[in-house]
């Protein structure tokens, strides 16, 4: 290998790849057979993590920056005067290896600036995928992306070898995608996602009858969004996120604070901070929806297009619904639990399993582990003492601010507003 | 008063299982078990040594066996693994609720022994799952993948059958210095190894004794672990909680040889 030039390559096209924030490395179940290299059981392993505080678990990387498109919000758009590089597909294979070998990595994730036309490059991701399942034995993790605008037949190959599939939408709307993208058509992201979908559907079909039918996929698709470049509420990026879980069967949404790279009128100005909180509220919103059983339309709507960056959705729902709390501990269903601010999913079966034996009180609940600087407002339980509410939603809001902290406290508005 | 038995042991799994042996065959009420190389300072005591029998250890694990799951085994070894001061007696309490208990009812962790073993289990798993991620190979002139580790707790047997089943076309060894044993995988099995070669002074790999591509292929993997930070998103807090300092001495990406 020269390794000179690989290294300035790989400089290059790390750090072209880095603004991707899936990492995952799990739900892809291959076994070693015939003694290859790596067997992966389903659950992911973090290797190392970066200064930023992101896990690092595959070698992610782009397979060039070249790119013929002129997306605003992308490093590597064609205008952009920025060093270009591009990786030989064995390159890419040889590193993998090496750096899987050495317990670096779980695997691969490869994309790509999109260089000729869509179906050429599309071609060279799965080439190298092909090449490390077929002639390296691999069994790792293998994550592509999924080029908009290519093919169907290459995105069945491409599931064949990969484990995750994925396209990032990146402008939540279409309005703002016409904007920042203009190269680029809705419709071409939408295509590799329904095919991919269709295909794992039909290879699990066939798998319940075919026992050795190949693995398509198993990790699913996911996609990512970038949050904060164009204009659009928290109720859009919802929106369209639940739209994507539902009709694609997305594993996971990626919400990704918009960063300046570049100076462009379109966009926020350099030097604006990543919007980090609200990223973060997004995604309790996505665990809110995923696993707690709320629908989008509760946490956000016409009245209420934007989280609110000070509470997490759940309390601010609770708040707009008083009316529904308290709750007794010992007697609500499973949904229910689920509903009040300070329970988590995990809280939720320890209290189904413990009240079975006993009715639980204040010092059960506490040695559970739920936040009851948030709850006690919400519950009642084996005990004479619960708040008793006659606050307004207002008031209630303040008095659990004034009791807790938030790493975040640097960026809440220390002013409240006066009409809320 | 009587004076308190002390039973020492050699420190292996089995010499353990043969002290529980030991309680119940003398009736020994409050025995303190404790490893042949800790310190002994206690007056008015009775030290007795145990002698390892393998099919005295088997018996003791094949009763422990029919009244437990798998996973309590599992967390039993695990906590065993641990090596933590006095951990042994713990051990010893959990097994004769076990061993005194009629019906396999649900765990009550209301019961301090019960509570202990199973947070002390969570401990060295979390310290497994850790070591399945911060071991980093360097190959050798001999064509052995080669990493040296210092984990919190004895996780060694733990770990091989993951590293066994993930690189099985490849030797490998993983060295534990602190506790001064190995673990060699030879293509076909794995065998517990000595290495002179290591202590404590001389923890890492020379240089000299790699492969003439092996810094090439750090370096490598140094580079890209640099360029994939965003330092617009910098948060060291975080990072040092998910990377404990204490394992940095051994990661190929935090000893820049650039």
């Amino acid at each position: 290998m020269p390794f000179d030039k690989i290294q300035k390559k790989l400089s290059i096209l790390a750090d072209a790849a880095k603004y991707d924030v899936s990492c995952s490395s799990s739900g892809g179940k291959r076994n070693n057979t015939k003694k290859g290299l790596g067997n992966n059981t389903g659950f992911g392993i973090c290797h190392s993590y970066t200064e930023d505080g992101r896990c690092v678990s595959l070698l992610k990387i782009l397979l060039t920056n070249h790119c013929i498109y002129d997306c605003a919000y992308c490093v590597t758009r064609k205008s952009n005067d920025i060093k270009r590089a591009a990786f030989k597909i064995q390159e890419v294979v040889d590193l993998t290896i090496n750096f899987y070998r050495r317990n670096y990595i779980e695997g691969l994730f490869l994309s790509s600036g999109i260089f000729k036309n869509s179906d050429f490059t599309m071609e060279r991701l799965i080439a190298v995928a092909k090449k490390l399942r077929l002639e390296e034995n691999f069994n790792g993790y293998i994550h592509l992306k999924s080029i908009p605008g290519a093919s169907n037949e290459l995105m069945r190959e491409a599931g064949l070898y990969a484990d995750r599939l994925s396209v990032n939408i990146e402008i939540p709307t279409k309005s703002g995608l016409k904007l920042l993208a203009p190269d680029k058509k809705h419709e071409d992201f939408i295509k590799p996602m329904e095919k991919v979908k269709n295909e794992i559907i039909q290879y699990k079909k066939e798998s319940k009858i075919i026992k050795n039918t190949p693995k398509y996929a198993p990790a699913g698709q996911s996609t990512q969004m970038i949050i904060g470049a164009t204009g659009e509420s928290d109720r859009d990026i919802m929106y369209s996120a639940t739209y994507y879980y539902k009709k694609f069967n997305m594993r996971r949404v990626y919400y990704s604070g918009y960063i300046p790279v570049l100076e462009d009128n379109r966009l926020p100005a350099l030097g604006t901070e990543v919007p980090i909180l609200r990223e973060n509220r997004l995604y309790q919103t996505d665990w809110l929806l995923r696993f707690y059983g709320f629908s989008v339309n509760e946490i956000l709507n016409d009245s209420h297009k934007n989280l609110d960056l000070d509470i997490d959705p759940k309390l601010s729902w609770a708040l707009r619904n008083l009316d529904l709390f308290p709750i007794d501990i010992n007697r609500a269903d499973k949904r229910m639990l689920a509903r009040i601010p300070g329970i988590g999913m995990q809280s939720v079966s320890k209290i189904l399993q413990a009240r079975t034996f006993r009715k639980l009180d204040w010092t059960h609940l506490k040695a559970i582990g739920i936040a009851l600087n948030r709850a006690q407002y919400f519950i009642t339980c084996n005990s004479r003492n619960f708040h008793k509410s006659d606050l307004t939603p207002y008031q209630l809001k303040s008095k659990i601010l004034k009791t807790s902290t938030s790493k975040y406290q640097k960026f809440f508005n220390q002013q409240l507003s006066l009409f809320s | 008063m009587n004076p308190q038995t002390i039973l020492v042991y050699d420190g292996s799994f089995d010499g353990f299982l043969c002290c529980i042996f030991m309680t119940y065959d003398e009736k020994i009420t409050t025995p303190i078990i404790r490893k042949e190389y800790e310190s002994n300072n206690q007056l008015f005591t009775i030290s007795e040594k145990v002698v390892t029998e393998k099919n005295k250890a088997h018996r003791v694990w094949k009763g422990f066996k029919l009244k437990t799951t798998y996973h309590e085994q599992q967390n039993f070894f695990k906590v065993f693994l641990s090596e933590i001061k006095g951990v042994e007696n713990t051990l010893l309490n959990y097994t004769r609720i076990i061993f005194s208990r009629t019906t396999n009812t649900t765990t009550d962790f209301s019961t301090k022994d019960i509570l202990t073993i199973s947070q002390v289990a969570k401990m060295v798993g979390r310290e497994k799952h850790r070591m399945e991620a911060f071991v980093r190979f360097q190959l050798t002139s001999d064509t052995i993948y080669t990493a040296t580790i210092e984990p919190d707790f004895n996780v060694l047997p733990l770990i091989m059958p993951h590293f066994k089943d993930r690189y099985a076309d490849q030797k490998w060894i993983i060295y534990d210095i602190k506790r001064g044993y190995g673990i060699y995988y030879n293509l076909k099995t794995v065998e517990i190894v000595d290495i002179n070669f290591f202590s404590r002074k001389k923890s890492k790999i020379p240089s000299e004794l790699l492969s003439h591509t092996e810094k090439e292929f750090q370096n490598l993997w140094n580079i890209y672990y640099s360029n994939v930070t965003i330092p617009s998103r910098k948060n060291n807090k975080l990072h040092k909680q998910h990377l404990p300092k204490r394992y940095w001495k051994y990661l190929t990406e935090k000893n820049n040889i650039v």
